[in-house]
Order: structure tokens, then C-alpha cells, then sequence
């Protein structure tokens, strides 16, 4: 497989400066979209968004047309845009909302309309300061065009959208502890079901809820249609992607790829991508979607970058977020500190979660430390089968939400692919790396 | 919140392998354990959201994509459903979830108050892992943290189920307590310097499946396994709440609620809950004295009650006005029968009374047809037209808070000044003192209304909501510096506007309507009978009845001072369990006439200010010491039981009723409390047919209403009680103690007689009183522009003696100030926290001042019964003006 | 009676929020905007404690207090939500938040050994505010910055991958004040704000549309054949 030249679908616009600015926006095809979809039905918008098959980028991958259409019909119903991206090593929303704020709105509007919602909150994660600053900017100067609030560029259909600060916690990524966050509550997930956002969402109204990524999407698939965006791709991963590189490779950073038509070893080991990994070391290993994805080996690096190619290999695309271990990378270590973010991170709300994150950090930790005893392995797969049953791939769950049977998949991962250097720690008391 | 007496659609599912019935809407849980399946659990509560929190019950559910693990307590059970809460899987999840909740718990069951009767114990011994594979360090907090006067917070044993938040939160609707933190760290909290003052806190303590939140005053107190119960009704207000009455050794350790549908949900307030203790008090009363020489001696009960016959032989051989009894709401329905019987039948006097100025007239309470307590959670209006709720009878408080937040329930309040449940009602309406009748007729007659009122979108809403039926109204007394007659007559007003209106009397005291009920009250006679109507009845059956109506406290009192020009002067009073000192509003009034009095008894259990001015003392038994009977607002009557045996050689009451009779050469023949309650079911027409039978029938646990031609019994069986939502309960049964009913009678004693044969060829049965009493309604002349009027209000914590003899709760009574509006404030050139003085007829205070914006100008509020100023609220009290106008002036 | 001790409650439950008295009045009309842009009060507690923050540097009890009556929730309520989050601080923090992330991407990217340097250079450890109260140091959770491992952020503000050395620089400009233009001192989250509030009023919308969808049936009813009973 080779590295295609797909057309820059939400980059576009980044290799200006003022990429950010309302006039850079409009010179440069913006809020044309828009314009098109305002003169369709909103029927029609939804219908190119299906034809489209986006699939959500927020790491579930489920398709946004068939998402839409799920929307239980209501009076009163709403759209959240999930910018929450607090999954480790994803930093594509970033991008995309400090450089191109207009069409995170364009798309928002967009979505507002195929939807007829009256109401979108942006939620952004907290420690977007410049972020919650361009994508407040572009609303005003928006408002001031036309393009956001009442009879939107006279054609009768009317939104307002909010830009509202999360305060940091990466559980309010999780769309149903999202929504609580923004009526101001901890975040909680809800159970699903019944708490589907779809049919009992914010304020009990059925919501859509999206990622920036995906809203971004949209101003090109209307200005080019869906049939357009799902010639690119393959199966049921059309379009192009933003994955975000990171770990030890030469250029880590974020790249608009065409999907399925590259592969991790692409995109790792591309001198135009990731341009391999520095010092002249070894792939250890990776993690393909998120630290919530078992990782992968060497011997996956040519798998393509598809949703259903990846979770048929075991693992997931997720958040399209890439990290790049070498060989000199301490597999207790990686899989101990991503054990402390779960544990940081659980809400609390379920017990195994809560207390199980916990342990399992603290085994870890012990392990690394030099402490372990070899009956620790045992534990602590044991322990991690009480929080996500069969340790299978997509995990099942004892817990509300994803995030506690997300758990054990580092550890797994690790202890499958590396149990010798757990037990190295443990017999030789110490960590072989240090 | 789950209303579990809901009758709905029924349907089947599969649950281990068998069908089993399950209702429409009902959770998992719930169903299998009807079904006898007891699923695991720790954060369901049958009567809050669920929240799936805790994930013990977890169980299989099978679906499209195979089996699942599902919450049992979120899930509602579905037609067809196929559940396991047995498999492999289930038990692994589950044992899984205790190891996790047991990793960061201190195991410090040795001591915890808890243990023994602990949920997450009971359950690791019963489904948990053999032994730990944690060597970790524990998560550590500082041991237990005070959140209250009341409640202490162990938060290493907190298992972060949020039973307690969501109580605060949900049912008590004062959220004071919250999770703080993320993760491992969520813990409950308090916001600094703002404890956990909620009226309701015990109610964490009980549900709470760890010893994570403990009471103050019941720590170390006993271990379950020591203890012994009875169940019961909670006499502190007249709600009714029921209860285990729990005791070790002769004392009494705890209450715990007890989930019953027509009244508690299981919910008790901290003052039944605590006050209960003061049935330990050290100083009780165990011997009868007599003053000798001025001071009051140890006597035997034959020489107190030979100086208490003379005595009062004595009095009504001037007349039988001249003896006045006074009290009798805190008696068994027994005990105020016994005594009605004594004083109307034996002695003859009609000058008895149960209220103490602080009631409503009990023709009208008796008369108006009655609402029960569910009636008025399921109607669509209900009126309130009475004191604070919360501050009075604070789990009718949360019957009503529930249906208006969850149900379909609107409120409409008429009050003087805000109160708890300002903020749930649909119309609040505003009224100064002597206003009530004003502004009934302006909402349900052409009435123009007080000027308080005048806002026409609220009158119009108020209008609508009345003409929706059905419509309760909550009637009692909003201030007791207002004349009784006045509310009277609005309520009077509101029963001729709307026939189909039925009432619920908020009256608070004890057993207040049990002692109305059984005649102790001018004017009538046992059974929700007239004087008149009733004679020749009681006249067969007594021998004699007093030849016409008698005074009411007030009466009693201003004739004993001497303050009557009419009818013969009182020379002696019967005190039954009541202190005019502290109870009647017009306290001076109270002193001087026990000042005056020339024979004074007092039946009490503990010291008090009256006694002081007592002849004879004569020492009862309190609540938990004695069986018998108690009703509620509602007129349900249900057994209190015995738990304790009283303090030396105090005596039920009903037994001291009876001896004096025999020393006053009448034998009553009453040799148990059930031959006692024989005789009111025959006599008694509103009571007729609850037998002791009824009563000690299963299906009349949670009481009976009376007359029960207007709410017949159905004798069905209670549900079982949820061992995690009633964690004592559960275990000391389980250790042997089983929750016997309180009993009315011995268990074998038979069967009384139905009383139809006894009746024959006798005098008709008379009739109960029905409809609105004339009423004596005073005029209130218009406020004088220079004056501001008085509100006098009750909250839940003062002066009374239930209060004073605990100290966990003595401690919450703190000083009252004057409310004022904040306009009036301004004028006055006064700011919130400063002293003015007021003066009214009787007395002149300096009080501190706060801005209340709820007050209409000109009307003033503070509390009775605790210190305000340099005196109390009831120094200010004039009985002889229906309403109180004051002076205020900057100092 | 006992002595009251100091957790003796207000008698009387307060039954009406007081006004804000610790927020300043430009913070207050701020406050009153934000929370008309959400149906609900409550939304805007979050939003609220971050404009609170801006005033005090961090989440004052009195603060919380004032945002319990905006928003209508008790104090224990603020507080519980706002102690869920990482960027409110219940206790006071420096004027400068460092936060080093040291998640994966960082960890792998040296933030391991960055932390350490930054305890030693700083003098305190990671949670700790240095004595002058000029910078707290946190150690954060990613922070969505993986391409300039190891990553850091002053007071929400990136200022890219940070060597030992560049640190000690940046610690210095903070210090120094060379840095004011672009990082204002902790809890100035938003400098931009909404120009406006709603303008659109979801009622209406709800019966436009609805107007709209009836329009719409009527004109295809009269577009439709009269297809009567058995025609
Ligand atoms: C623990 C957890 C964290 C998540 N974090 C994010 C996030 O930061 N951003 C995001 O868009 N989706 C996140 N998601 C996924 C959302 O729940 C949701 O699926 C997504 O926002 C839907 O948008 P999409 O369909 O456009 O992808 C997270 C999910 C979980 C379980
Ligand atoms: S799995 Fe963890 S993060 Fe998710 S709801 Fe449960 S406790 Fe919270
Ligand atoms: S999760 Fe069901 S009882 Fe706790």
C-alpha cells in the first residue's frame, strides 16, 4: 500500500497563520457549505452525511448519519460537540479548534440544520485556553456574519451555539458523563441503557453528541457531496482521518491521512509522516487507538489504518492516536503509568473501577519498583477479569462505562507480550531499564 | 421514589431457570425478591433512584448479543426476560465486587458500631473470597469527623454507595452532604462550617450499609446482638411514624424506622428519632410524693391517691367546673380514655382538655371528614393552611415534598410567613394575623383579599388548583399568637366552599387526636361524640355524664387566676403529662393560675417546671414502657409496644386512672390495658369493630383508620422489610430477637367481644360529629398603623421537654430572633443582628432582629419555646386579644 | 442546655439563597450572562467557578457560596462538583500553575526526568506551591500537546516541549513577569468573551416549526386527491 495525495479534508487550512481568522475562513471557501446546505432540505444534509458514512471520531467509530437518524423526535432536542480529547496521546481536536475554529462552526451549524436543533453547546476540555479563545472568537465574528443565531443567512433557520469550558476530568469525554458535566454535575456517566443521549440526553431531551472531528467534516462533505468523501477509503472507513503520532518516532504530530490506504508501518515509518524511530532503535511495540486499545507488535505494522481491519486484528482505531514504543521502552513501566491515569482518572462512581484501578496501579507500581512476587501476574489478571470478564476484545464489563473495563488492556497487553520482563523485575528485584 | 402499594400490570419473566411474576415498571431487584430471590446489594434503596452504583447485584440478562451483566437494581424487569443471578459468571462478578470493596476498608468490625448487622460483613461472609490477596497500603482518612451535633463520618468505611447524599438530596431535599473528590478519593462531605443540620440526618445513619455514618448518640451504646426489639409507633409528633424500638439491658439503645406505606416510607425526623432517649433519663419520676410541709415526699401510690380523691372530691363538691383537667396528648388512647372516663363519668367535670391554647377546636378537628395521609400525596391540590410542616410534623413534610416534586401533587400555601415548603408550592399566598378567613373568601367566595394577597395572578391560579379535584387541606395553627377560632373559621369557610375538600389536622402533639378521640376536649365525649348527643349512651354505660359543656384550657386557666368574672372559680387541676409553663402560649397567663390554684396534681414522668407548683406528683410510664394504642393525624390507630420496663413504681396510665377511680368508690373494672381498649371499641362509636383482634391481625400493622366504615381494613400482609434498608432490624432479628407488633393485649388473651349484644335493648348508638362546629370567632379590630402584629411560630427543636432531656438535641435549640420585614426594618432604621424593644400588653422585651422578605409589612415572626431576647416569644402573648399588636422601637 | 458548639446549626433552615457577597459586581453581571446562556442555572457552575477563580486565583469557600445562590444549589454542591475537577482548586495556588504532563506520550519523551528536575529546581513537589506562592507544580494527565513531549502548560497556556534548562528559562521569565502578555495569572481562563447572549429563543423555534410542519400537511392535504371513503 502507498501513501495517497487525498484532498486535505479538515487541514485545508492550516499552513496559514490566521487560518483562525473570519477573513482567511471566507477566502478560503468558508461558510459555503453552509450556504449549500441552508438551500437543501434538511433531510438532504442528513442523507449526504449518510451517503458520507462518517464514522465518528470520537472514538467509537459509530456512524454519524445513522447516529442522526437515531434522534428520538422531540420538541425540544439538542447537539453537543464533544471536544473533551483528554484520551492520552490524542491531540487532533486541538489542531483543529486553535486552527480552524470557522469550521468547527460551519460544521456545527451544519449539524444543527440536517438535525433542526435549536440549541449546540461546544463542550472543550478546560486546558484549551487558546482553543476555548478561537473557537469563542470565531462564534462573535460568526454571530456578526450571519452565520450563527437568528434566520442564518436569511434563510428562516435559526441557532444558537455555546462554547462551554469543561474543568478537567477525561471522564467527561464519555458522552453521557459529558452531558451531566454541562448541567453542571460531576461527571458521572449514566447508564445506558436507558440513558441513551439519543432518546434521554441533556436536561432529559434527546442530544446527539459528537466529536470536533467529525462536526469538521462536514462543510466539506456538503460542498462535495457524501458520494465524494466515501470514494475515499475503504469499506466502511471512508473519508480521511486525522491520526495523531506520537511517542518515539522522528516527527510526531498530527496527519490527515486517507484511511485504509495506509498503514501503521505508513505512517510510523514514512520520512513524509512519522519518519521512523529515532537513535537507530527497534519497534517495541504500539498502541493503535488510545491507551484504552491493546497494543500491537511489530508484526501488525502492516495492517491498514481501518476501523474494521483493526478491531478484527483485536485491538481499535479509537481515537486515531498512535504511540510509538522503542525497544528500549520499560513495558511494566508504559502499562503501569497508563494503569495510574485510569486510576486518576475513574469518576468513582463503580466499585470495581474505583477500587480496582487503584490496586492494579499500585501492583504495577510495586512491580516496577522491584517489589513484585511472581504470583502478582496471576492477581493481577485475576483482578483485571473482575473488572472487564473473559479479558476479551471489545472488553465486557462489570462497570457503567468503558473507561473501567478499559483498564485492563495495558496490562494485559504487557503481560501477554512481555511477561518476561515482568518476571525480570521480579527476580532481579529492579527495573532492567533503569 | 418506588411507591411499592402501586397495583399494576403484572407479567412473567425467567429468572434462574423459573417463571416469576413481575409488575410493569419494577426493577429486577425488587421482582426477584418478591419472587424469594434475595439479589446482593448495597446501593438500591426501595424508595430512591436507583443509581447502579455499587454493582454487587449485578446479574445476566440475555439479549441479542448474548448474556450480559446488568445491574438488577437499574434494570427494570421486561416480558420474557431471561435472567440469571446465579451463574458462574454472576458469582465471580459478585465476589469480584466485595474483594474490590474490601481492599481499601479498615476491617475494623470489632469497633464498629456496625458490626454485627453489616451488610457488606454479612455479605463477604455470605458470597465474599476466604481471605485477601491485598498486601497494599489502605487508602487513609482521619477517623470519625463530627458532620452534626448528631451524625459522625468514618469515611475508611465508606463503601461510596451514596445512599446518604441521595437521602439528603433526593428525600430530604437539602443536599449538605455531597461527594467531594474523583475516583478513590470520593468521600462524603460537609461544606466547611455548614454541617449536616438536616432535620432528617438519622436517616443516614440507618440506611447507610456500613458504619460509615454513625449516630453520637448511640455510639457504642450496645452491639446488636445484645439488643431486643419491639415494634412501635413514634409518639413525638402525630404523625405516626412506625418504629423498632430497640433496647439492651433495660434501656433503650435505638429507633430505627420501620418501611410502612400509609405513613413513613421508613423515614423517621432526628427528633423521634433521638428524643426516644429521653425515656432514660436519670431523674425520672419513680415514686408518687405528696407536699408535705412544702416540699414534695415519697408517699406509697395508696396515700397519693387517697390525697388526690380528696382533693379532687373536694374541688367538684363546689361544682365540677371548679376542677379543670389539663393535657392528655402524650397518654395511650387507653390512658386518655381512662382518665376521660375518671373525670366526665366519675368526677363529673366537662372542664377537660387535651390542647393546651395550642390546637384548634376539636368539634372542628372531629367534624371535618378526614384525609389520610396517602390522600393527600395523591391529590391534585392540597391547601395548606398551618404552621411550617417541617418544623411540626416533619415526615407529613416529606409525604407532601415527594408528591409535589415527583408526583402530580400542586400546593397551595396560605401563611403568613415562608415556609419549608414555600419553595415546592404551585401558589403561595401571603396574610397578616387575623387574615385567614379574608383571604379563604377571596380564593373560594367574592372576598376582597388582605392586602398581603393582592396579586391576581396567584389568586387566579390558586382558584383554578382548588376547583381541580381532589383538593386536602392541611389545616393547623400558623402562629399561636392568633386566636384558635380564627383559622377555625377559614377552615370552616373552606369546607362550606368545597363539600368534596377533606382535611388532615396537623395538630403535632403526641397523641393529640387518640385523646380528642377519646373525649378529652369540652363539649364531647369518647368516640367523636357530642356532650349532648352522647348522654344518654354514656349515661347507660358510665352512670353519669357532666350536665353541659365545660372550659378549655384557656378557660380553665384564666378562671383558676381568677381572671373570669363568669362561672365558678377553678380550685384544682389535674395536669396529665402537660406543662402550662411551657406549652400554653400565654405564659404568664399559665403561671398565675397554677400560682392561684389551690390543688394541683401532676401526672408526669420526669421533672418540670409545673411541678413545682404540684400537690401531688404522680409518676407514669412513658412511651416504650407501656402497650396500648396511639393515633395518628390521619385517625389511624396503631399499637405502641412495650420494650422497657418503667422506672420504679411508675404506672401506666390508664392504671393510674383506674386505682383513683377505685379510691374515688368507683371500680371502672379495668384490670389490663386490653379490657380498657374492650370497652372503647364498644363504646366508642368512631372506633367500633377494631378490635383487638383487628389489631393484632397482620394486616392491621400498620395501623387501622378510624371509623373504619370510612376506610375499611384490608387485611393484607406487609411486604418484607428490605435487611439492607432496615440494617438493624434485619440483624437483630437475625440474632434471635424477632420484630414482634406491639401489643394491645397479651398474645392469647381472646378475642373481644364485637359489643353489638351489650348495646341492646340500651340507648341508640349516638351519632359522630359531622361538618364544621359553630365557632365563637373573635373580632380582630384593624391594626393601628403603629403597631406591627405578631406571628408566633413552632420549630422542631425547643424547649420542650423531649428536647431538653437529650443532649444531642439540647444542643441544637439556639436563640430565636424577631423576624421583620425588610422594609419595616429600614424604617426602623434597624439592620439584621440588632436589638429593638417590643412591647405588647403584657410584657416588654430587647430581641434581636433579622430581615425576613417573606413577612408581609407590619407582621412580625419568632419562634416559641426557645429564647428570644431577654425572655421568649410567649412572654408577649396576651390570651385575652384573638391577635398580638406590638410595639417595636429602635434602642 | 448545652453549650452550642460550633456546628450548631441556623435554627431555622434558611429558605432563600442570600445575594452574592464576595464576587465582585462586574464578576456578578458576568455570572448572570453565562448563566442565561444554558436552559438550566446549574449549567453554568462550572463556567461560574472558572469566573470565580479569575477573581481569587482559586475557589474561595465564600466564592462557592455566592455560586450556590447564582446557580441554586446548596454550598455542598459546589463544592462536591467543582472538587471532581482538576482545574478548580479548592485550596489556593500560586499565580503561576505548571502543569507537567507525564503521561505516555511524555512519559516516553523524558517527562519522567523533567518532573524530577522541576521538583529540584522549584524546591517542592509535585502538588506544591513554592513559598514566594509564585508557582504551584502539578504533574498532569495528558494534555492533548504529544508532539512537543514532554509536554507543559502554564496556567492552561502551552508553551511547547520543555528541556531542563528551558524550564529553569521559563520558571525566570514567570518570575521576572516576561511572560504577563501571554499568560495571565491563574484562573484568567477566557480573555474573548461571547459578544452576546442567545438570540435565539427555543419556544419560538419549537413553534415555528411546528407552524412550519402544519403548513407544510395542510398544503399537501389540498395538494393531495381527495381519496374520500370508497372514491
Ligand atoms: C472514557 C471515555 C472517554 C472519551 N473521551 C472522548 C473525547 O475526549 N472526545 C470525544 O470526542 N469522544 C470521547 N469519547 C467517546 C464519546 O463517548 C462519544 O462516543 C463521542 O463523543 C461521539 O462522537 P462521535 O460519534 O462523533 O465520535 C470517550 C469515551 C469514553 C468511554
Ligand atoms: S467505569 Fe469508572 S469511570 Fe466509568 S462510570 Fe464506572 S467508575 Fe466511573
Ligand atoms: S448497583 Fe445495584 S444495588 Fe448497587
Amino acid at each position: 500500500m502507498a501513501i495517497t495525495d487525498p484532498p486535505k479534508i479538515v487541514t485545508s487550512r492550516i499552513g496559514y497563520d490566521d487560518s483562525h481568522t473570519l477573513e482567511r475562513y471566507l477566502a478560503t471557501g468558508g461558510y459555503e457549505g453552509l450556504r449549500k446546505a441552508l438551500a437543501m432540505t434538511p433531510e438532504a444534509v442528513a442523507a449526504e452525511v449518510d451517503a458520507a458514512s462518517l464514522l465518528g471520531r470520537g472514538g467509537a467509530g459509530f456512524p454519524a448519519g445513522r447516529k442522526w437518524s437515531m434522534l428520538r423526535k422531540a420538541p425540544v432536542t439538542y447537539l453537543v460537540v464533544n471536544g473533551d480529547e483528554s484520551e492520552p496521546a490524542t491531540f487532533k481536536d486541538h489542531l483543529l479548534v486553535e486552527r480552524d475554529p470557522h469550521q468547527l462552526v460551519e460544521g456545527v451549524v451544519i449539524a444543527a440544520f440536517a438535525l433542526q436543533v435549536s440549541q449546540v453547546f461546544i463542550f472543550l476540555r478546560g486546558e484549551f485556553a487558546l482553543g476555548l479563545e478561537r473557537v469563542q472568537a470565531a462564534l462573535n465574528d460568526a454571530y456578526a456574519h450571519g452565520a450563527v443565531g437568528r434566520d442564518i443567512f436569511g434563510s428562516g433557520f435559526s441557532v444558537d451555539v455555546v462554547v462551554h469550558p469543561g474543568a478537567g476530568a477525561y471522564i467527561c469525554g464519555e458522552e453521557t458523563a459529558l452531558l451531566e458535566s454541562l448541567e453542571g454535575k460531576r461527571g458521572f456517566p449514566r447508564i445506558k441503557p436507558p440513558f441513551f443521549p439519543a432518546a434521554i440526553g441533556l436536561y432529559g431531551d434527546p442530544t446527539v453528541v459528537n466529536n470536533v472531528e467529525t462536526m469538521s467534516n462536514l462543510p466539506w462533505i456538503v460542498r462535495n457531496g457524501g458520494a465524494a468523501f466515501a470514494a475515499l477509503g475503504g469499506g466502511r472507513s471512508t473519508g480521511t482521518r486525522l491520526f495523531a503520532l506520537a511517542g518515539h518516532v522522528h516527527n510526531p504530530g498530527v496527519y490527515e491521512l486517507e484511511m485504509v490506504t495506509t498503514t501503521f508501518d505508513d505512517l510510523i515509518n514514512a520520512p513524509v509522516l512519522g519518519g521512523g524511530i529515532p537513535h537507530g532503535r527497534g519497534l517495541k511495540a504500539f498502541i493503535p487507538g488510545g491507551v484504552s486499545a491493546p497494543w500491537f507488535g511489530p508484526d501488525q505494522l502492516d495492517l491498514p489504518l481501518g476501523q474494521d481491519e483493526v478491531a478484527e486484528a483485536g485491538s481499535m482505531l479509537g481515537s486515531g492516536s498512535v504511540v510509538v514504543m522503542d525497544d528500549h521502552t520499560c513495558a511494566v513501566r508504559a502499562a503501569w503509568r497508563i494503569t495510574k491515569f485510569f486510576s486518576r482518572e475513574s469518576c468513582g462512581q463503580c466499585t470495581p473501577c474505583r477500587e480496582g484501578s487503584g490496586w492494579l496501579e499500585r501492583i504495577m507500581d510495586r512491580i516496577e519498583r522491584g517489589e513484585g512476587r511472581e504470583a502478582d501476574l496471576d492477581l493481577l489478571l485475576d483482578a483485571c477479569d473482575n473488572i472487564a470478564p473473559g479479558l476479551t476484545w471489545p472488553p465486557q464489563q462489570t462497570t457503567i462505562c468503558v473507561l473501567g473495563s478499559s483498564i485492563p488492556s495495558s496490562i494485559s497487553s504487557a503481560i501477554t507480550m512481555f511477561r518476561d520482563e515482568f518476571l525480570v523485575h521480579i527476580k532481579e528485584g529492579g527495573c532492567p531499564y533503569d | 421514589m418506588t411507591d411499592r402499594a402501586t397495583p399494576s400490570e403484572e407479567f412473567e419473566f425467567t429468572l434462574d431457570g423459573r417463571t416469576v411474576r413481575a409488575r410493569k415498571g419494577e426493577m429486577l431487584i425488587a421482582a426477584a425478591e418478591r419472587a424469594g430471590t434475595f439479589i446482593p446489594r448495597f446501593c438500591y434503596h426501595p424508595r430512591m433512584q436507583p443509581v447502579g452504583v455499587c454493582r454487587m447485584c449485578l446479574v445476566e440478562v440475555s439479549g441479542p448479543r448474548g448474556a450480559t451483566l446488568m445491574p438488577s437494581c437499574f434494570i427494570e424487569a421486561a416480558p420474557g426476560m431471561e435472567v440469571s443471578s446465579d451463574s458462574d459468571k454472576v458469582k465471580k462478578a459478585q465476589d469480584g465486587v466485595l474483594e474490590f470493596l474490601l481492599i481499601n476498608h479498615p476491617l475494623d468490625c470489632p469497633v464498629c458500631d456496625k458490626g454485627g448487622e453489616c451488610p457488606l460483613q454479612d455479605q463477604t461472609l455470605a458470597y465474599g473470597p476466604g481471605e485477601t490477596r491485598f498486601v497494599e497500603e489502605k487508602r487513609h482518612f482521619e477517623k470519625p469527623i463530627p458532620i452534626s451535633e448528631l451524625v459522625l463520618l468514618d469515611r475508611e468505611r465508606c463503601i461510596q454507595c451514596s445512599r446518604c447524599t441521595r437521602f439528603a438530596d433526593e428525600v430530604a431535599g437539602e443536599a449538605q452532604i455531597d461527594f467531594v473528590g474523583r475516583g478513590e478519593q470520593l468521600q462524603v462531605a460537609t461544606f466547611p462550617e455548614l454541617p449536616f443540620t438536616s432535620y432528617f440526618s438519622g436517616n443516614t445513619v440507618q440506611i447507610c450499609p456500613v458504619g460509615a455514618l454513625t449516630a453520637t448518640p448511640y455510639r457504642f451504646a450496645a452491639r446488636p446482638w445484645d439488643l431486643d426489639q419491639v415494634e412501635s409507633t413514634c409518639t413525638t409528633c402525630a404523625v405516626g411514624c412506625r418504629v423498632a424500638v430497640q433496647s439492651s439491658s433495660n434501656r433503650l439503645t435505638r429507633l430505627l424506622g420501620i418501611d410502612i406505606d400509609p405513613v413513613n416510607h421508613g423515614w423517621l425526623c432526628d427528633k423521634g428519632r433521638f428524643a426516644a432517649d429521653a425515656v432514660n433519663r436519670e431523674d425520672r419520676l419513680t415514686e408518687p410524693m405528696v407536699r408535705k410541709d412544702g416540699t414534695l415526699v415519697a408517699v406509697s401510690w395508696h396515700e397519693a391517691l387517697e390525697v388526690v380523691a380528696t382533693g379532687l372530691r373536694a374541688a367538684v363538691d363546689d361544682g365540677p367546673d371548679s376542677l379543670g383537667v389539663i393535657g392528655g396528648a402524650r397518654l395511650t388512647n387507653e390512658g386518655a380514655y381512662a382518665w376521660a372516663r375518671v373525670a366526665k363519668g366519675v368526677l363529673g367535670t366537662d372542664s377537660v382538655d387535651a390542647q393546651l391554647g395550642d390546637g384548634l377546636p376539636a368539634e372542628l378537628v372531629l367534624g371535618l371528614p378526614r384525609a389520610t395521609i396517602d390522600q393527600a400525596a395523591s391529590a391534585s391540590t392540597v391547601l395548606l393552611l398551618t404552621g411550617d410542616v417541617r418544623e411540626e410534623l416533619p415526615i407529613l413534610f416529606l409525604r407532601l415534598r415527594a408528591a409535589a416534586v415527583d408526583g402530580d401533587l400542586s400546593l397551595v400555601e396560605l401563611s403568613p410567613q415562608a415556609t419549608s415548603l414555600t419553595e415546592h408550592a404551585a401558589v403561595s399566598l401571603r396574610y397578616g394575623p387575623g387574615d385567614a378567613r379574608a383571604l379563604v373568601d377571596a380564593l373560594v367566595a367574592d372576598g376582597t383579599p388582605p392586602a398581603a394577597a393582592k396579586d391576581d395572578s396567584a389568586l387566579t391560579e390558586a382558584r383554578r388548583l382548588l376547583g381541580e379535584g381532589p383538593v386536602v387541606v392541611v389545616v393547623g395553627r400558623p402562629s399561636l399568637a392568633e386566636d384558635a377560632e380564627l383559622v377555625a373559621d377559614a377552615a370552616r369557610a373552606l369546607a362550606e366552599a368545597l363539600p368534596e375538600a377533606r382535611f388532615l389536622p396537623a395538630l403535632r402533639r403526641g397523641n393529640v387526636l387518640g385523646a380528642l378521640d377519646m373525649g378529652l376536649a369540652p363539649g364531647l365525649l369518647p368516640g367523636r361524640v357530642g356532650l349532648e348527643d352522647g348522654r344518654s349512651w354514656f349515661e347507660a354505660a358510665w352512670g353519669a355524664v357532666p350536665d353541659g359543656r365545660g372550659r378549655g384550657t384557656a378557660d380553665i386557666l384564666a378562671a383558676a387566676a381568677g381572671d373570669q368574672a363568669e362561672g365558678a372559680p377553678v380550685t384544682a387541676l389535674v395536669l396529665l403529662g402537660s406543662d402550662p409553663l411551657c406549652d400554653f402560649p400565654d405564659r404568664r397567663l399559665a403561671r398565675r393560675a397554677l400560682e392561684a390554684a389551690g390543688f394541683v396534681v401532676a401526672v408526669a414522668t420526669a421533672p418540670g417546671d409545673a411541678l413545682e407548683h404540684a400537690d401531688v406528683v404522680l409518676p407514669a410510664a412513658e412511651a416504650h414502657e407501656r402497650p396500648g394504642t396511639t393515633t395518628n393525624i390521619e385517625g389511624r390507630v396503631s399499637r405502641v409496644g412495650q420494650k422497657l420496663v418503667p422506672p420504679g413504681q411508675a404506672w401506666p396510665d390508664w392504671m393510674i386512672a383506674g386505682e383513683l377511680a377505685v379510691h374515688l368508690g368507683h371500680d371502672l373494672g379495668f384490670d389490663s390495658v386490653g379490657t380498657v381498649w374492650d370497652e372503647i371499641e364498644r363504646l366508642a362509636v368512631s372506633h367500633r369493630g377494631i378490635t383487638r383482634a383487628v389489631l393484632d391481625s397482620h394486616g392491621a400493622a400498620d395501623g387501622v383508620v378510624a371509623p373504619l366504615s370510612a376506610n375499611p381494613v384490608s387485611l393484607s400482609r406487609r411486604a418484607p422489610l428490605d435487611p439492607v434498608a432496615v440494617p438493624g432490624v434485619e440483624s437483630v432479628e437475625r440474632q434471635g430477637a424477632g420484630l414482634q407488633a406491639g401489643l394491645a393485649t397479651s398474645p392469647n388473651a381472646a378475642a373481644a367481644a364485637t359489643g353489638a349484644d351489650t348495646a341492646a335493648g340500651g340507648p341508640p348508638r349516638p351519632p359522630m360529629l359531622s361538618g364544621a362546629p359553630d365557632l365563637s370567632v373573635p373580632h380582630v379590630s384593624p391594626a393601628d398603623g403603629y403597631s406591627v402584629r405578631l406571628v408566633a411560630s413552632r420549630v422542631l427543636y425547643d424547649g420542650g421537654s423531649a428536647v431538653e432531656a437529650v443532649p444531642a438535641l439540647a444542643g441544637l435549640v439556639g436563640p430565636g430572633s424577631l423576624r421583620v420585614n425588610p422594609q419595616d426594618l429600614d424604617a426602623l432604621g434597624a439592620a439584621a443582628g440588632d436589638q429593638v424593644r417590643l412591647r405588647s400588653t403584657t410584657a416588654t422585651l430587647v430581641v434581636p432582629v433579622e430581615p425576613d422578605p417573606s413577612l408581609p409589612r407590619k407582621v412580625v415572626a419568632a419562634d416559641v419555646n426557645v429564647p428570644l431576647g431577654d425572655g421568649t416569644v410567649t412572654d408577649l402573648i396576651d390570651r385575652a386579644f384573638p391577635v398580638v399588636d406590638l410595639r417595636m422601637e429602635s434602642l | 442546655m448545652t453549650e452550642p458548639t460550633p456546628l450548631a446549626p441556623p435554627r431555622r433552615a434558611a429558605l432563600a439563597p442570600a445575594a452574592p457577597t464576595h464576587l465582585s459586581a462586574d464578576v456578578v453581571a458576568r455570572a448572570r450572562q453565562l448563566i442565561g446562556l444554558y436552559p438550566e442555572p446549574r449549567s453554568a457552575l462550572i463556567p461560574l467557578c472558572h469566573l470565580a477563580q479569575e477573581q481569587d486565583g482559586w475557589l474561595t469557600p465564600e466564592a462557592m457560596v455566592d455560586i450556590a445562590g447564582l446557580v441554586g444549589v446548596t454550598p455542598s454542591e459546589v463544592l462536591g462538583t467543582a472538587s471532581f475537577y482538576d482545574m478548580l482548586h479548592t485550596e489556593p495556588v500560586g499565580r503561576y500553575v505548571v502543569a507537567v504532563c507525564t503521561n505516555i506520550a511524555c512519559l516516553l519523551g523524558g517527562a519522567g526526568e523533567l518532573l524530577e528536575h522541576a521538583e529540584d529546581s522549584l524546591g517542592i513537589g509535585a502538588g506544591g506551591t513554592t513559598p514566594d506562592g509564585t508557582v504551584t507544580l502539578e504533574e498532569a494527565e495528558c494534555l492533548a500537546d504529544c508532539d512537543r513531549a514532554p509536554c507543559v502548560q502554564v496556567n492552561h497556556r502551552y508553551v511547547g516541549a520543555q528541556s531542563p534548562e528551558s524550564f529553569d528559562r521559563l520558571i525566570d521569565e514567570l518570575r521576572s513577569g516576561a511572560r504577563d502578555a501571554d499568560i495571565p495569572p491563574h484562573g484568567t481562563l477566557i480573555r474573548v468573551h461571547r459578544a452576546n447572549g442567545l438570540a435565539v429563543d427555543p419556544d419560538v423555534v419549537v413553534e415555528e416549526r411546528r407552524a412550519a410542519a402544519e403548513a407544510k400537511a395542510a398544503r399537501e392535504a389540498a395538494a393531495a386527491p381527495a381519496t374520500g371513503g370508497g372514491a
